[in-house]
């Protein structure tokens, strides 16, 4: 018999799609039972709690969680959000609900040993429910008490060999594709760089000491599969400056219908026989394509790497072997100032170990954010109230038509005194002397 | 309950304490068959929705199921996981950005049985536990934010709406019909925890309401000058305010008509709620897109400016949105995004192929970029 009475919940237990209503029934249900004789340090009813609290924000419509007070482990000023219950006698087994974030490991691949011990740890000490995983990347541990986080952190670290992750102004934990562990596409190594960068900046991600939230993440191409381009103030994506290399063969199979366009992507319709005209060359943004003697051409100079072409034909071009990344900065959800897509800042860098060159770029970024930046001001917006210009500057990066998509279209130019020649200070009277008042 | 320690003393916190040790390091969780072959991969191919094969240039293959699951996961349903990778992957698995799960396997006779065992796995409801898809030209996962379940400034629900939303998309995660891929995100408030600005479809909880002035809290609980400071249309001033007792307290006033409900007052101030089961609902935009294929990433376009929250299953939400999705896959060209769609059609006719009405609402008044979203052109479309 169930705790609590969830009518609008129960709704949501029919349809094809998992339902996380079930699932947490599942576990208000093994914890009755407590087949294993488990100690619970969480209340053994916790999930009928959280059952209890969603009934009651389906029904009114409004959320039943406060704000966070301050609650982490000691040394940390992240990786824990503090949670408690707005109606704490009703629910008394979600009245402390903290949330820890586990910086998962880079590209998301598990062995079930893990697993296994982060999950009796979580029944154990928590409430036996996670996010696998949040947005930002990380495995996130729904709801503990107080007393339980510095166990939790103790065991994470002693037993399982691993560290929280990021929250607050700090750098949050960086994430990845599973890049060329299994893609192709990817021009780098995404798992390599994000743990290196992860490791290398510990104290960035434990101890807020920025304006605002910083986040990295790593996309091996320009398919961006992690969306960096659009949510990291600092995002690498794999790119290539020779030639995409061409298999003619495979072009020829393509257009024989031997092999399928998009490595089968569009199998759900009939979309008549492939045209690589029209649905290759035609769809080419540069128009760098063609066709001669039978042959596929690209003019790689004009080419920008969309992608499109590879992705149609896989099996017959690939990626160049020039191959880095790109870095650009400043993407943000809207708050506050609206949205921001991540803006060109280096076009083209080497990553290889140590990544100096990019470690050089990130840390002059940091030390000019954390100097100017002001409380909560993301560096895209830094970037804007202070100019592209100043971030070329403090990165010592040279100007280039590639930072921009197109050249300005007023005049309004903030020439700098020794741009000009003989500076700023004039004689008004040796001006006089030739034009009257 | 009796407290169990793990070890950990209190009284002397830096006693072996172990900090700044980063993630496990995941070289130790590929499994043989990626470590061998990884960054010699010559090609893919979707062999059915939900599977894929990669195949490397030493010979090797990995066939891939990739399963659908609430990113809301008990550990039951973990070690459910746990127990299907320990059977047919050697105690392999991974998760993917858009929360799904990955079962890799190394020949192709591995993949039937697997994929059998994992659609034979149901819920007492009769809902799937792992169902197979959400590759290629179809809809995948709906990536999200908390909502009702954990977070403290949602203005909808997240999983709820989900399910509710998978459900009604469910055809299109098995299939793969579409003219192209079609991402669908979910944030509970304009945070965006999720970062759904960039989504061929993005659900968005949004308040309509100003804050509420908890007066005899707001200076014991907030800090004053940030609660000010963070509104970023400058709605909200310094106040004295005479409370019941005759006594003045420090607080705030709010100019209602400058607000635009983003919340982020409340994230500073707890005084200030903006819940509300009426001014809370949904803001629908389309068309946005993260990938650099064909044309550049954009953003997503407000269509529909706002949805009551109907819990559970959010129908009118729901139906909006299959309505988008069928008239994109009625009318777009191979290839096209639903942004690039509607970009070639001319966002009028997006409005009349959706069925959607357009409203005051949907036109740009938040400072500069507005400008550039009206229409400076004779060209457009009756």
């Amino acid at each position: 018999m169930a705790k609590h009475k969830t009518p609008l919940l129960d709704q949501l237990e029919t349809g094809p799609w998992p339902s996380f209503v079930t699932d947490i029934k599942r576990e208000a249900e093994s914890r009755a039972k407590n087949e294993k004789g488990i100690d619970f340090q969480m209340p053994q009813d916790v999930c009928e709690d959280i059952l209890g609290v969603l009934e009651l924000s389906f029904k009114h419509g409004r959320t039943h969680w406060k704000h966070g007070g301050i609650v982490g482990v000691f040394g940390y000023g992240g990786g824990v959000i503090g949670r408690y219950c707005d109606q704490p006698e009703m629910f008394p087994g979600v009245a402390h609900f903290h949330t820890l974030r586990v910086n998962q490991p880079a590209g998301k691949f598990y062995k079930t040993d893990f697993l296994r011990q982060l999950c009796d740890l979580w029944e154990l000490r928590g409430s036996g429910i996670t996010n696998m995983h949040g947005s930002t990347g990380d495995i996130i541990l729904l709801g503990t008490s107080t007393p339980q986080l510095e166990e939790i952190f103790y065991e994470l670290t002693h037993n399982m060999n691993q560290d929280l992750g990021g929250s607050g102004s700090n750098l949050r934990t960086p994430s990845d594709c599973i890049g060329a562990a299994r893609c192709e596409y990817s021009c780098y190594d995404t798992q390599a760089l994000c743990t290196h960068l992860t490791k290398e900046y510990q104290d960035e991600l434990h101890r807020p000491a920025f304006p605002y939230k910083f986040k990295f993440k790593f996309d091996g191409c320009p398919n961006c599969c992690v969306a960096s381009i659009a949510r990291a103030d600092l995002s690498f994506i794999g790119t290539w400056k020779d030639d995409i290399r061409i298999d003619q063969e495979a072009v020829q199979a393509y257009i024989g219908g031997e092999l399928a366009p998009n490595a089968g992507d569009h199998a759900g319709r009939d979309w008549g026989p492939f045209d690589i005209q029209k649905e290759v060359i035609g769809l080419c943004p540069t128009e760098c394509m063609w066709m001669e003697d039978n042959k596929l051409m690209i003019e790689d100079k004009e080419c920008t790497r969309c992608m499109h072409c590879i992705n149609v034909m896989p099996r017959a071009l690939r990626i160049g072997e020039d191959r880095g990344l790109s870095m650009l900065i400043g993407a943000k959800a809207p708050i506050l100032d609206g949205a921001q897509m991540a803006s060109l800042l280096v076009p083209f860098v080497k990553a290889e170990e140590p990544y100096d060159e990019i470690k050089e770029v990130i840390e002059s970024v940091w030390d000019w954010w954390m100097e100017e930046g002001k409380n909560r001001e993301r560096v895209g917006e830094l970037i804007k109230r202070q100019g592209f210009q100043r971030l070329l500057e403090v990165t010592n990066i040279k100007p280039m038509p590639q930072h921009v998509q197109e050249p300005r279209s007023n005049p309004y130019i903030f020439w700098k005194e020794d741009e000009v020649e003989g500076g700023f200070e004039r004689d008004i009277n040796e001006f006089r002397k030739h034009h009257q008042r | 309950m009796a407290f169990i320690s793990s070890g950990y003393d209190p009284k002397e916190p830096m006693k072996d304490r172990i900090t700044d040790i980063g993630p496990r390091d995941y070289e130790e969780f590929y499994p043989p068959v990626i470590k061998k072959n990884k960054g010699k991969w010559l090609y893919h191919e979707i062999l059915e929705p939900g599977v894929l094969v990669h195949v490397s240039e030493t010979g090797d293959e990995v066939y891939t199921v990739r399963a659908g699951g609430a990113r809301l996961m008990s550990v039951s349903h973990i070690r459910e996981i746990c127990d299907i990778a320990e059977k047919y992957c050697d105690g392999h698995v991974r998760f993917t950005t858009r929360n799904n799960i990955e079962f890799m396997v190394d020949s192709k006779d591995k993949v039937e049985p697997l994929k059998k065992d994992l659609l034979s796995r149901k819920q007492p409801g009769g809902c799937y536990k792992f169902p197979v898809g959400g590759t290629g030209a179809g809809i995948t996962n709906i990536v999200h934010t908390q909502g009702w379940i954990h977070c403290h400034t949602p203005a909808t629900d997240a999983s709820g709406p989900v399910k509710a939303a998978m459900d009604v998309l469910f055809d299109d995660f098995t299939d793969m019909r579409l003219p192209a891929k079609l991402r669908v995100s979910l944030a509970c408030c304009l945070n965006m925890c999720g970062a759904v600005h960039c989504s061929d479809i993005a659900i968005l909880g949004y308040h309509r309401k100003p804050p509420m002035l908890d007066h005899e809290h707001i200076d014991k609980a907030c800090e004053i000058p940030l609660a000010i400071a963070a509104c970023p249309t400058a709605a909200i001033k310094p106040a004295k305010i005479e409370s019941e007792g005759g006594a003045k307290v420090s607080s705030v006033a709010v100019n209602n008509s400058r607000c635009m409900f983003c919340g982020n007052c409340y994230t500073m101030c707890p005084g200030m709620p903006l819940a509300d089961d009426v001014g809370d609902g949904i803001v629908l935009m389309a068309g946005g897109k993260v990938s650099n294929r064909i044309s550049s990433p954009k953003f997503s376009k407000v269509v529909v400016a706002f949805i009551p929250n109907e819990a559970p299953r959010w129908p009118k939400t729901t139906e909006t949105i299959k309505r988008m999705v069928e008239a994109y896959a009625k009318d777009a060209r191979k290839y096209e995004r639903l942004g690039e769609w509607a970009e070639r059609i001319g966002w009028e006719r997006f409005f009349e192929k959706c069925e959607l009405e357009f409203t005051h609402h949907l036109i740009d008044d938040f400072r500069d970029p507005a400008y550039f979203t009206w229409r400076q052109t004779t060209n457009f479309k009756f």
